[in-house]
């Protein structure tokens, strides 16, 4: 009982920060939201067995990726979204098109929990299966990761190399100074 | 216990409100939160399925889909910032120059 109402208690947290955070015209609330949205996710990681997972979402996402989001935010010091003359005055800014966008988004939720009621493990139970201890495992993450995921995770390292480099070449100044 | 479709339908909606940010705001830092929703959405659904299935294989993906949104924060802001050095603004709107 006590595992269902935190089920729900926090897959509407993290829906409710998520709409918020889409509805904010302050990106500072927006990521700060943001924020919110990845704790309660970590929760529900918790509730899946998942306690390495929840724990490199609070490191990684909330502190890691979102703090580089606030540091941009304050960098660039643009607060709120500009709504331009030109920017009003968009095509796709006219009241019919917005509608008829509205109505495919609305469409496409709703064909997807369609389809996602008809399938048939919709009603199984997560984690009534047996090996629940060795999926919360962290020795056993490790020897799966290294074992039969070794080449993806060196894989990884060179991407991350690429990115440091590619962030760093694009946000140099330009000019003869740099 | 939880059935397994509540978690898809979670991670369905929080796609899904991503894919109405990336469409619906006018502002690349926003934009690039919602694609973080939409990549946090799948990996809802990934450790789901590796749960009902009893093995590790989700959670690995999951570290992988965490490594790749790390990278993809990294070199995205930094266009962020040399867009706004050029234009003095985020929004994506302004930038036409290679329509024609």
């Amino acid at each position: 009982m006590a595992e269902t109402v935190t089920f729900y208690l926090l897959a509407g947290l993290a829906i409710v920060a998520s709409v918020l955070v889409i509805g904010q015209r302050n990106p500072m609330y927006s990521v700060l939201l943001l924020i919110a949205s990845f704790a309660a996710l970590a929760g529900l990681y918790i509730q899946l067995d998942a306690y390495f997972v929840a724990v490199a979402q609070i490191i990684i996402y909330a502190g890691a990726i979102m703090v580089l989001f606030l540091f941009v935010v304050m960098l660039l010091n643009a607060p709120q979204e500009d709504a331009a003359e030109w920017d009003r005055l968009h095509p796709l800014r006219r009241p019919g098109v917005a509608r008829f966008g509205a109505t495919l988004a609305v469409l496409l939720v709703v064909q997807l929990v369609w389809a996602l009621t008809r399938i048939a493990e919709y009603d199984a139970a997560v984690g009534g299966q047996a090996a629940g201890a060795a999926v919360g495992s962290v020795r056993e993450m490790g020897r799966v990761l290294f074992q039969r995921h070794g080449f993806a995770f060196e894989a990884t390292s060179i991407l991350i190399l690429v990115a440091m480099v590619g962030a760093v070449v694009l946000a140099r100044k330009e000019g003869p100074d740099a | 216990m939880i059935p397994l479709g509540h978690y898809l339908i979670v991670s369905a909606l929080l796609f899904a409100i991503g894919t109405a940010g990336v469409f619906l705001r006018r502002n690349l830092i926003t934009i690039l939160l919602s694609i973080e929703i939409m990549l946090n959405a799948v990996n809802l659904s990934f450790v789901a399925f590796g749960r009902f299935k009893g093995d590790l294989d989700g959670q690995i993906i999951t570290f992988f889909v965490m490594t790749v949104a790390a990278a993809e924060a990294a070199v995205g802001l930094a266009l962020v910032i040399a867009l706004f050095r050029h234009k003095e603004s985020l929004n994506p709107d302004a930038f036409t120059s290679l329509k024609w």
